[in-house]
């Protein structure tokens, strides 16, 4: 092709929009951070998350007077290095906050497809169905469903999948009924096109802007929610580094040792705040209407 | 000269309302409409918003089945025949919409598109799809470094070539209009309508063109069909029915075009009132509310489309009148 026009792409007109929000951009860099750290984590821990170091019990950040250049945030109440759990607990909840927005993602969509598609009976029956999810709090039907499946961070993330279903499964619908009213969609059709081409190839695509930014949002949310769960004894089990479970256990030493509690938390805050502040300026940067 | 479609007394009702408490309505959005449509000519339908021009389109592209009444697409009955022959059959029917910005997958290249009612047909290879989407591409003045770019680089005319070259790669034989520069500049409507024609003479295809606007009309059709509550009101040929026009609805349509000479501007006949509900349509003929020929016969008997001059005219008094 020859360039005579010089046209920005696509993805040059969505950078300058996106850049124009600089929460969204600390939130990218707080990001791509963390998935550093986590990526790196056998580099960057001075030690594994597990080794109990017996001389060490509780001791204090290095800037507080006891301070150990060892265990750089102190240790917790078994001797354990604060900050290489928290560094492996980075790994875990990318993890978990991937792993369950992409299966509630996968699934979520294509029921709420299927909903739009096929309409009548079908759709009445998976949206009731949504609404008897919605109708529970989501921690409280986690924890239902957690309590049926058994403790576990398997168990766990598979429970905020579901209790995060019922958002991809109305919104993938609300936009694909859109979708299908424009003529592109009877001109597919009148192709010849089958029902699922017309579905995942025609539709989907143009309906993945708003999925994308829940999507986003969505990893905090699975974050927050997989890390409560382990908190309340239901999800990661220790001695996982896991950020909400660490937090559990170090719930009686508040008075003693602040930085066992305040550094999970803080990581917690960070990491939520992070995909927070990036799915908004990804939806303020794809949805037109809110352009200024 | 070949018949590529024929519609004989078609009709599409649609059920609505009813609920969990409501009684269901039926509303006779095309209620007996018949005609052929030949090669290499083009039938207009011309009709005020919900006169079930668009519905026609529709079940004229077998994209939803007719209620009652027959349609043949060369000679082939559509009605009660398996999937794959209607499948078939439906192909060689394609359509061409309104609004070129709502018609285009806003997500595919002008190529992607153009390649894909073959892709799904699985016609020829990846490079013969190719090849079959460039000559198309120049067949409606499309340049071919535009293969590569997106439905929002291009203007309203532009897309609409896109969508009409979209519409002939699969060789279809009829191709039904749906208002198809309605939507443009007064400046670019010409250019399409033109390539509309000289595509019609060069593969010989027949068009459905529907549109509310009668120069556009005048311009292109070879047989005009006016439509008034989901029937046909008077069906001609295009000279007959702008010289003489014979039932009082379709004079009021042509008194009613703009014209920019005062001396020119007819104004003795004045459209009055509202289109009829087609959910509760009068029992005689549809438009008697508004006819100043109205009289009792009118209100209680629905007139049925006679010929008359060549005409096909649905009105008790066209003699009278015309």
């Amino acid at each position: 092709m020859s360039a005579t026009v010089a046209m920005p792409s696509r993805l040059t007109l969505f950078w300058r929009s996106f850049a124009e929000n600089r929460g969204a951009v600390f939130g990218l860099g707080l990001m791509v951070v963390l998935i550093v750290v986590a990526a790196l984590a056998d580099v960057l821990a001075l030690h594994t998350p597990i080794e109990q170091f017996r001389d060490n019990f509780l001791t204090p950040p290095v800037w507080a007077a006891e301070g150990d250049w060892h265990f750089p945030l102190g240790t917790d109440d078994v001797g354990r290095d604060m900050l290489s759990r928290l560094i492996y607990g980075a790994r875990l909840s990318l993890m978990i906050g991937f792993s369950v927005v992409a299966v509630a993602l996968i699934i979520g969509t294509t029921l709420g497809l299927t909903a739009a598609f096929a309409g009548g009976v079908v759709d009445v029956f998976i949206m009731r169905m949504v609404d008897v999810i919605l109708v529970f709090p989501s921690l409280l039907l986690a924890i239902v469903v957690v309590a049926i499946l058994g403790p576990g961070m398997f168990n766990a993330m598979l429970a905020v999948a579901v209790v995060t279903l019922p958002g991809y499964i109305r919104l993938s619908r609300a936009s694909a009924l859109v979708e299908l009213n424009r003529d592109y969609v009877t001109a597919t059709r009148a192709a010849g096109a089958s029902t699922l081409r017309l579905m995942f190839d025609t539709v989907l695509p143009n309906c993945m802007a708003p999925l994308i930014v829940h999507a986003t949002l969505g990893f905090s949310t699975a974050i927050l929610d997989a890390a409560a769960l382990g908190f309340l004894g239901l999800g990661a089990q220790p001695p996982t580094p896991e950020w909400g479970t660490m937090l559990a256990g170090a719930l009686q030493y508040y008075q003693r040792a602040w930085w066992v509690l305040a550094f999970p938390g803080f990581a917690i805050l960070m990491t939520v705040l992070a995909f927070n502040l990036f799915g908004d300026g990804l939806r303020d940067a794809l949805d037109p209407k809110l352009k200024r | 000269m070949t018949v590529l479609m024929q519609a004989h007394d078609v009709v599409r009702h649609y059920k609505v309302g009813g609920g969990l408490f409501g009684t269901p309505g039926t509303v006779k959005a095309v209620d007996g409409v018949s005609f052929s449509l030949l090669a290499g000519k083009t039938l207009a339908v011309v009709g005020e918003s919900g006169c079930g021009k668009s519905t026609l389109a529709r079940v004229a592209t077998l994209l939803e089945p007719p209620t009652a009444g027959e349609l043949t697409i060369d000679g082939a009955a559509t009605a009660g025949v398996d999937a794959d022959t209607r499948r078939k059959l439906r192909l060689s029917v394609q359509m061409v919409f309104q609004n070129p910005y709502g018609s285009l997958n806003p997500r595919k290249t002008v190529g992607a598109t153009l390649m894909e009612p073959l892709e799904i047909n699985q016609r020829g290879d990846a490079a013969a799809r190719a090849q079959a989407a460039r000559e198309m591409m120049a067949q409606v003045g499309l340049r071919d470094d535009q293969w590569g770019r997106y439905p929002h680089m291009f203007s309203g005319g532009q897309r609409q070539r896109i969508a009409i070259a979209r519409a002939l790669m699969l060789n279809p034989r009829v191709v039904v209009a749906d208002e198809p520069v309605s939507a443009l500049d007064v400046s670019i409507q010409a250019q399409v309508l033109n390539l509309l024609m000289d595509l019609q003479e060069r593969l010989g295809l027949a068009y459905l063109f529907i549109s509310h606007d009668l120069s556009v009309v005048r311009h292109i059709a070879d047989e005009v069909m006016v439509m008034y509550c989901g029937r046909p009101v008077e069906q001609a040929a295009k000279a007959d029915l702008f010289a003489q026009p014979r039932h009082p609805y379709t004079r009021m349509l042509l008194a009613a075009t703009p014209s920019v000479d005062p001396a020119r501007r007819q104004l003795q006949v004045s459209i009055k009132g509202e289109l009829p509900s087609p959910l509760n349509p009068p029992p005689g003929c549809a438009f008697a509310s508004r006819c100043a020929h109205a009289t009792a016969r009118c209100t209680a008997e629905r007139p049925d489309p006679r010929p008359l001059d060549g005409h096909m005219v649905a009105c008790h008094h066209a003699e009278s009148i015309g």
